[in-house]
């Protein structure tokens, strides 16, 4: 079972994208891939008020991922508490993870020509810390759940 | 090596606290300070990286060789720059007075260096970009509080209703105020917002005024007229330290509900609900007195009617409500020091102080310097040093401030980018970014004051240098050093703290140094003596403006209405740029690479504009700006809509250079379109005439 998973408090959501950038400049990426995504609703008046549904996206860390067996390298793993992740050291960049994946999630980095996805920050996660977009969320919209058995 | 260091943000002048980390000299982590912010940061904040790594910002000291804004430079040493500007500003004092050098900031806790520097070489003519901002609600506080907009903070986390008026909060992104607002909200606050449009800050309201542009002063006014007939103000508060009652009361009278609604285009109805609300939530009711309102021609009496609104709910220095920030006198602390120069006794060419008696004399006003420069009256100003302060993207109309520049011999820019007046200007002093300097310490004041600083993170990764140095290094050339009492910045450190008993390694812990554990309120019983006006008492007839010949509660004058085919043009930000500062920035040009123009759907229907459609947006002088539509039923049909800051014209910023457009440039005539009471620039009355583009692709021929 997958021992993470990212909340997001949606009426503390601002909108304001600061997730997004938290993870790529955690990740060092470049412009071009983005990890994690806020989107919202079409604006309607509901009330006399405008209101929209923010939504927070980022990988499913699926039980039984498509990008796992179809990596040619075995760069892209799953680990035993669920995280997908993929090894920078096996990844030769072929893209086949984003073309398996029924929401596109794996994207290419220009700069290191590999593959990168969110992996809920897993090098923060095994030292005790949360993952940057949530850490760092602007509001304190975003939580990250440890699922524990019941 | 791993360490962390505590430091400020810099990406915008809300300068949130931040923490560090830094790995063999690259910067791997900016996080919120956790002592204050619990990590919370936004979008700007994480991009600092970014504007670190930026290659396209200016790496030396530039000297223009080619004509002014033609964009050839020379690159300069900092002793070769230093020296040209020096023996400059030399030339200027000898043939016509120090007084010619104006030098303008944006502002902010360090002002007192550039205060220094500008006095102590003779002029009194420091300024700030104020007008283009808070200047109408800082005059509308000193005017009915004897205090200035930053003479209350707002308890929002305990208040139970915060009404804004088109202080749009998430896009502005004080965090820490943010913050607030959400633990508001979920504890069951209500928040009521005010504007022409829909903004992040509208989506979260309890209550939306959707108004008519350029009637906020009559819906205050309305809310006025209700809570006084309905007796719901606080009338021990208002008996005790209130003058004036009695006019207002009087005045108030046409200015009903009913009036309103009707003027502001909103229900009456809704009007009415709001008053029971606030009648439900009083005393614990902010009604934000504005920031940016330099917008209508009244937007200085808007302010203070907002004003006025807090006095009828007694809530000055109330839990959840205003509190008067505390200084380290309060807490029976000894304060820092900070770099200080009387100002020369000469009268300011703005004309602040001796022919605008009203107006606060610290900063003056911008964009009165502009006469002075085209008519040489009272003196002419030769020079004007802009200490990260962009004229050309603040103030309206840049073609026609930069005819009136034309008349300086010098023109010096320090900032940390290439702002659209840098590109200007004679010599560019390319200042480090806040990741690479210190900055003095200062101290914050609030219901728990504290001392903060900036830390300089990493070394610079260009030739540029720090405002503390660049300033020393000048005024040593000029002859005043003695002003600037340090060498190294841990001199200036030891000189600001002597006497406290606190050292610089005292931040090294978690950034800040509180100045007491529980926050110090004053008796609110015993407010005498907090509100420094003539009278001593909150003055809703203030004798300062009758003196000034002018009106303290001034009649209300509907807002024109556009001519057919035109619109109000109304600007705004956005919650991942900074005005002008960081449209270049990698990260956050990805998120937001160009503004749109916002125009009402069935206004777009009319006109056959789609969401996407290429418009022209046409001055009135012709000037046409070109951008996309952004269609919506979330704004007036009266007016038009943008994010402010784009458009440039800094070849050397690719991603920036002429991406979107810009509202300054459109703001035709406005230059000399000021409020006369307030002091600012009313930078939303311009009307603009927009059509579909031909630059719409039809048919595309290409060989």
């Amino acid at each position: 079972m997958n021992k993470y998973r990212i909340h997001l408090n949606t009426r503390r959501c601002i909108g304001c994208h600061g997730c997004e950038v938290h993870c790529k400049t955690n990740k060092n990426l470049p412009p071009g891939p983005i990890l994690c995504e806020i989107d919202h609703q079409p604006v309607v008046m509901l009330k006399g008020v405008p209101r929209t549904e923010f939504s927070f996206r980022s990988c499913y860390h699926c039980e039984d991922p498509f990008c796992v067996p179809i990596c040619p390298t075995g760069a892209m793993i799953k680990r035993g508490d669920g995280i997908v992740y993929v090894d920078q050291e096996k990844c030769i960049g072929c893209m086949a993870c984003a073309g398996a994946c029924p929401w596109g999630v794996p994207q290419h980095n220009p700069e290191t020509n590999k593959a990168v996805k969110c992996d809920y920050c897993m090098d923060r996660v095994d030292a005790g810390l949360k993952p940057a977009c949530v850490t760092k969320c602007t509001t304190l919209a975003l939580k990250f759940v440890i699922m524990t058995e019941v | 090596m791993k360490k962390t260091v505590f430091s400020m943000c810099g990406m915008c002048t809300v300068r949130c606290p931040i923490r560090v980390e830094v790995e063999d000299g690259e910067v791997t982590w900016i996080e919120g300070n956790p002592h204050l912010l619990k990590g919370a940061l936004c979008a700007k904040g994480s991009a600092g990286t970014a504007l670190l790594k930026d290659t396209e910002r200016p790496q030396q000291p530039l000297i223009r060789v080619g004509g002014r804004g033609a964009g050839r430079w020379r690159k300069a040493s900092w002793p070769e720059a230093l020296d040209y500007v020096a023996e400059k500003l030399k030339t200027i004092k000898t043939e016509h007075g120090p007084e010619s050098v104006v030098l303008s900031s944006r502002g902010g806790p360090w002002q007192g260096m550039y205060k220094t520097f500008i006095h102590a070489f003779g002029s009194p003519n420091y300024t700030n970009h104020d007008c283009t901002c808070g200047r109408n609600t800082h005059h509308a506080s000193l005017s009915i509080n004897g205090v200035g907009r930053k003479g209350f903070v707002y308890d929002i986390a305990n208040s139970k209703h915060l009404v804004l008026f088109g202080r749009n909060m998430f896009a502005s992104m004080r965090v820490a105020e943010n913050l607030q607002i959400m633990d508001m909200l979920d504890s069951g606050g209500r928040m009521t917002y005010v504007d022409v449009r829909q903004s992040m800050t509208g989506l979260k309201a309890s209550r939306f005024f959707q108004v008519r542009p350029g009637t906020d002063y009559a819906l205050a006014l309305g809310f006025i007229n209700e809570i006084i007939k309905r007796g719901i103000y606080n009338k021990a508060f208002v008996e005790r330290y209130v003058s004036g009652f009695g006019e207002l009361c009087q005045f108030i009278e046409p200015y009903t509900t009913a009036w309103a609604a009707k003027e502001c285009g909103v229900k009456e109805k809704s009007i009415i609900q709001f008053i029971d609300e606030v009648a439900e939530d009083m005393p614990k009711v902010i009604f934000h007195p504005g920031w940016n309102l330099s917008r209508y021609k009244d937007s200085f009496y808007a302010s203070r009617a907002l004003h006025i609104l807090n006095v009828l709910m007694g809530n000055i220095e109330q839990k959840g409500a205003l509190i008067i920030p505390k200084g380290a006198g309060d807490c029976g602390a000894k304060g820092i020091r900070n770099l200080d120069c009387p100002k020369p006794d000469i009268k300011r060419a703005d004309g602040v102080g001796w022919k605008y008696k009203h107006f606060d004399k610290g900063p003056g006003l911008s964009h009165l310097f502009f006469d002075a420069m085209k008519t040489g009256e009272p003196y002419p100003v030769k020079a004007w040093i802009a200490m990260r302060h962009d004229p050309f993207t603040a103030m309206p109309d840049p073609q026609a401030q930069k005819e009136a520049y034309d008349n300086c011999d010098l023109l010096v820019a320090i900032d940390t980018h290439y702002s659209e007046f840098a590109w200007y200007a004679d010599v560019i002093l390319p200042e480090s970014t806040y990741l690479e300097r210190d900055n003095p310490i200062c101290l914050q004041k609030g219901p728990k004051p504290r001392l903060a600083v900036r830390r300089q993170v990493v070394e610079p990764v260009f030739d540029t240098k720090a405002g503390w140095e660049i300033f020393k290094q000048l005024a040593d050339r000029l002859d005043i050093g003695e002003h600037f009492p340090y060498t190294t910045i841990n001199d200036l450190y030891a000189w600001q703290l002597e006497g406290t008993g606190h050292t610089i390694e005292d931040f090294a812990e978690k950034g800040f140094i509180p100045l007491t554990d529980k926050p110090v309120m004053y008796d609110p019983e015993k407010l005498d003596g907090q509100f420094k006006t003539p009278s001593g008492k909150i003055e809703i007839i203030s004798e300062k403006l009758t003196k000034a010949g002018f009106e303290s509660l001034k009649p209300y004058v509907s807002p024109d209405k556009p001519a057919k085919g035109q619109f109000r043009l109304v600007y705004g930000r956005s919650a991942v740029h900074t005005h002008g500062h960081t449209i270049n920035n990698p990260l956050l040009h990805e998120l937001m690479p160009e503004n749109s123009l916002w125009i009402n759907t069935k206004v777009a229907a009319r006109m056959n504009v789609n969401e996407g459609d290429l418009v022209d947006v046409i001055a009135s002088n012709g000037v046409t700006e070109t951008g996309q539509a952004h269609v919506t039923d979330f704004i007036h049909p009266e007016c038009v809509y943008t994010v402010h800051g784009f458009g440039r014209q800094v070849p050397l910023q690719t991603k920036a250079y002429h991406a979107g457009f810009s509202d300054q440039k459109l703001m035709i005539g406005l230059l000399d379109n000021w409020d006369q009471v307030g002091g600012a620039i009313n930078l939303c009355e311009v009307f603009v005439t927009v059509r579909r583009s031909s630059r719409n692709p039809k048919r595309r021929v290409e060989l």
